[in-house]
C-alpha cells in the first residue's frame, strides 16, 4: 500500500501526542474504535474561556491512515470553537489526506473521537454547574470505563 | 549494508547464482522442445530435463519417474486434492485438510466441496499443531484424502507428518502433504515416510519461480485424474510443453540445497535465534506457534499493543511480511493466528520474519535495532500500551466496534 505525502508526514512526526489529566474540568476526552478492529483513537481537548479549544493530545492504535487522521485533527481543532469542531466533517479529513478507500473508516473515527471529546467535556461541564441535573448528553463511542 | 534488508525468505528467495547460471544456456543456445523426439535440440533439452527429474527425486529419496512437473506448489495441490478426490470418489466423498492449511489448499476443497465432496478442517492446538487424536477422531469410513502441510507458511510449525502418514497407510486413505515450506529445511525421504503425494515448490528453496512439482508415489500406485490435458505430458497427469529451462533450475536449487542443507539448516537456526533473543526482551512480545515444533528460518512474533500495519510501516528498512502474503492486502487479521486462540488484536499485530541462504548477522541485528526502536515509539502513540501501563484491564473495557 502507497501512502501519501501527508500521511507519511504526520505518521513519521505525529503533532500533539500525548495526555492531559482527565480530572482536570476543563479537559474533554474521547475515545472510539475497538482494539479487536485494529484501530483506537484517543483525543483530549483542552477547554478554555468562551468555549475556544486551546490544546489538543492524542494517542492511536492503529495503522498509519489512523495515526495520520488523529494527528491531523488535533492540528485543526486547536483554536476553534466546540461548534466549530463539531463542523469537522470526516470527508476533509479523507481529502486533505488523500485517503484511499479503505482507508476511509480512519477519517471516520477521527470525526467520530472530536464528537466523543465535546461530549465528555460537555457533560462534565454541566455536571459542575449543576449536580442534580442529569441531562448530559451521552458520550458518543465512549468505553464505559474512561481510565486517564 | 543494502535497504530494506530482506527478511522474507518465506514469501519467496532470490534465485541462487550457480542457479542462474546452469539455466541460462536453456534460454538460448538450448531452446528445445524436450517433447521433440525427432532431433538433438529436443534431445538436449529432454537430458537437461531427466537429470533435473533425478536431481529433485534424489533430495527427496523417490524416483525420478514419480516427479510430475506443475507451474508451483499451488497447482500441485490443485492436481493432487482434485485429482486424487475425482479419482477415488467412488469410494468416498470425505476428505480431511486443517484449518492453518495455505489458501492454495483451502480454496481447493472449498471448491470440491461446491461439487459435493465433504471437508472436514482439523483444529489446532494452541501451539498451531494437529493433535493425533482431533485427527483420528475426523476419519471415517468414506475418508478418500488427507492434506496436510509439512511446514506452516506463517508460523513456521512442523506437523507430525510420519505419525499421520503411517495412519493414512493402515486405513488405505490418501495422503497428501504440502512440503513448499519443508524441502531444503527438514530431511525428507519419501523411501520412509508414508506420503502418497508430495507437492514442491522451487522458488522458496533460491530456484526460479514459475516452477514446481507433484511426488506421485509408484508403490503403492496412487492415481490422479489430470487436471489440465492436451498432448500427454508427464505420463498424462499434466499437460503442457516442459519449461525447460525451470525445470533445469529447480533440479539445480534442489542439488544445492542436496549439498548444502546440513551446514545451512543450523546457520539458518543461529541466524533465527539470535533474532528471536533480541526481540524477546521487549515487553509483551509473544512467539506464534511452537519454538520447538518449528523449521529453523521461521519466526512469528506478536507485539501488544501496537497495530500491524502501522509497524510494517515503521518497519520499511526491513523487508517482513504481516500474516502471509497473500492475506496480508485485507484488513482482517492472520486465519492461522485466530486457529491458534490469538486474540484478534494479538494476530493483528503479527510479524513474520524469515531468514535464508544471503541473511546475515549483521543484517539482523540491524533489523533487533529497528524493531525495538519503532515498537518503542509506536508504543508512545498507543493509547492500549498507555492503559496497560496504567494496569487498566483492557479485556474489561467495552469498546464499540465499528
Amino acid at each position: 500500500m502507497s501512502y501519501s505525502e501527508k500521511v507519511l508526514d504526520h505518521y513519521h512526526n505525529p503533532r500533539n501526542v500525548g495526555s492531559f489529566d482527565n480530572k482536570n474540568e476543563d479537559v474533554g476526552t474521547g475515545m472510539v474504535g475497538a482494539p479487536a478492529c485494529g484501530d483506537v483513537m484517543k483525543l483530549q481537548i483542552k477547554v478554555g474561556k468562551g468555549g475556544i479549544i486551546e490544546d489538543a493530545r492524542f494517542k492511536t492504535y492503529g495503522c498509519g491512515s489512523a495515526i495520520a487522521s488523529s494527528s491531523l485533527v488535533t492540528e485543526w481543532i486547536k483554536g476553534r470553537t466546540l461548534d466549530e469542531a463539531l463542523q469537522i466533517k470526516n470527508s476533509e479529513i479523507a481529502e486533505e489526506l488523500a485517503l484511499p478507500p479503505v482507508k476511509i473508516h480512519c477519517s471516520v473515527l477521527a470525526e467520530d473521537a472530536i464528537k466523543a471529546a465535546i461530549a465528555d467535556y460537555k457533560a462534565k461541564r454541566d455536571k459542575a454547574q449543576d449536580g442534580e441535573n442529569d441531562t448530559a448528553e451521552a458520550p458518543v463511542c465512549l468505553p464505559e470505563k474512561t481510565t486517564v | 549494508m543494502k535497504l530494506p534488508i530482506y527478511l522474507d525468505y518465506a514469501a519467496t528467495t532470490p534465485i541462487d547464482p550457480r542457479v542462474v547460471e546452469k539455466m541460462i544456456p536453456y534460454l538460448t543456445e538450448k531452446f528445445g522442445n524436450p517433447a521433440s523426439r525427432s532431433h538433438a535440440y529436443g534431445w538436449e533439452a529432454e537430458e537437461a530435463v531427466d537429470e533435473a527429474r533425478r536431481q529433485v527425486a534424489n533430495l527427496l529419496g523417490c524416483d525420478p519417474r514419480e516427479i510430475i512437473w506443475t507451474s508451483g506448489a499451488t497447482e500441485a495441490n490443485n492436481l493432487a486434492i482434485k485429482g486424487a478426490a475425482r479419482f477415488y470418489q467412488s469410494k468416498g466423498k470425505h476428505l480431511v485438510t486443517v484449518r492453518t492449511e495455505h489458501k492454495a489448499t483451502l480454496d481447493t476443497m472449498r471448491e470440491l466441496e461446491r461439487q459435493g465432496f465433504e471437508v472436514t478442517y482439523l483444529d489446532v492446538d494452541e501451539e498451531g499443531i494437529v493433535d493425533s487424536r482431533v485427527f483420528l477422531d475426523a476419519l471415517r469410513e468414506d475418508t478418500i484424502l488427507v492434506s496436510m502441510m509439512y511446514v506452516n507458511n506463517e508460523i513456521g510449525v512442523i506437523q507430525d507428518i510420519p505419525v499421520f502418514g503411517e495412519i493414512c497407510k493402515e486405513r488405505g486413505i490418501v495422503f497428501h502433504v504440502d512440503a513448499a515450506q519443508a524441502v531444503g529445511k527438514l530431511p525428507i525421504d519419501l523411501t520412509r515416510l508414508n506420503v502418497d503425494l508430495m507437492s514442491l515448490s522451487a522458488h522458496k528453496i533460491y530456484g526460479p519461480k514459475g516452477i514446481g512439482a507433484l511426488f506421485v508415489r509408484r508403490k503403492p500406485r496412487v492415481r490422479i485424474e489430470a487436471q489440465i490435458h492436451g498432448g500427454g505430458h508427464e505420463r498424462g497427469m499434466r499437460s503442457g510443453t516442459l519449461p525447460t529451462h525451470q525445470i533445469v533450475g529447480m533440479g539445480e536449487a534442489y542439488r544445492i540445497a542436496g549439498l548444502e542443507m546440513e551446514s545451512e539448516v543450523p546457520r539458518l537456526a543461529m541466524l533465527r535465534n539470535r533474532l528471536l533473543n533480541g526481540l524477546r526482551g521487549i515487553e509483551e512480545v509473544y512467539v506464534n506457534g511452537s519454538l520447538e515444533r518449528r523449521v529453523c528460518n521461521n519466526l512469528n512474533m506478536s507485539f501488544n499493543f501496537i497495530e500491524g500495519e502501522s509497524l510494517i510501516m515503521a518497519l520499511k528498512d526491513i523487508a517482513v511480511s504481516s500474516g502471509s502474503a497473500c492475506t496480508s492486502a485485507s484488513l482482517e487479521p492472520s486465519y492461522v493466528l485466530r486457529a491458534l486462540g490469538r486474540d484478534d488484536e494479538l494476530a493483528h499485530s503479527s510479524i513474520r520474519f524469515s531468514v535464508g541462504r544471503f541473511t546475515t548477522e549483521e543484517e539482523i541485528d540491524y533489523a533487533i535495532d529497528l524493531v525495538k526502536k519503532s515498537v518503542n515509539r509506536l508504543r508512545e502513540l498507543s493509547p492500549l500500551w498507555e492503559m496497560y501501563c496504567d494496569h487498566v484491564d483492557l479485556k474489561q473495557m467495552q469498546w464499540v466496534a465499528h
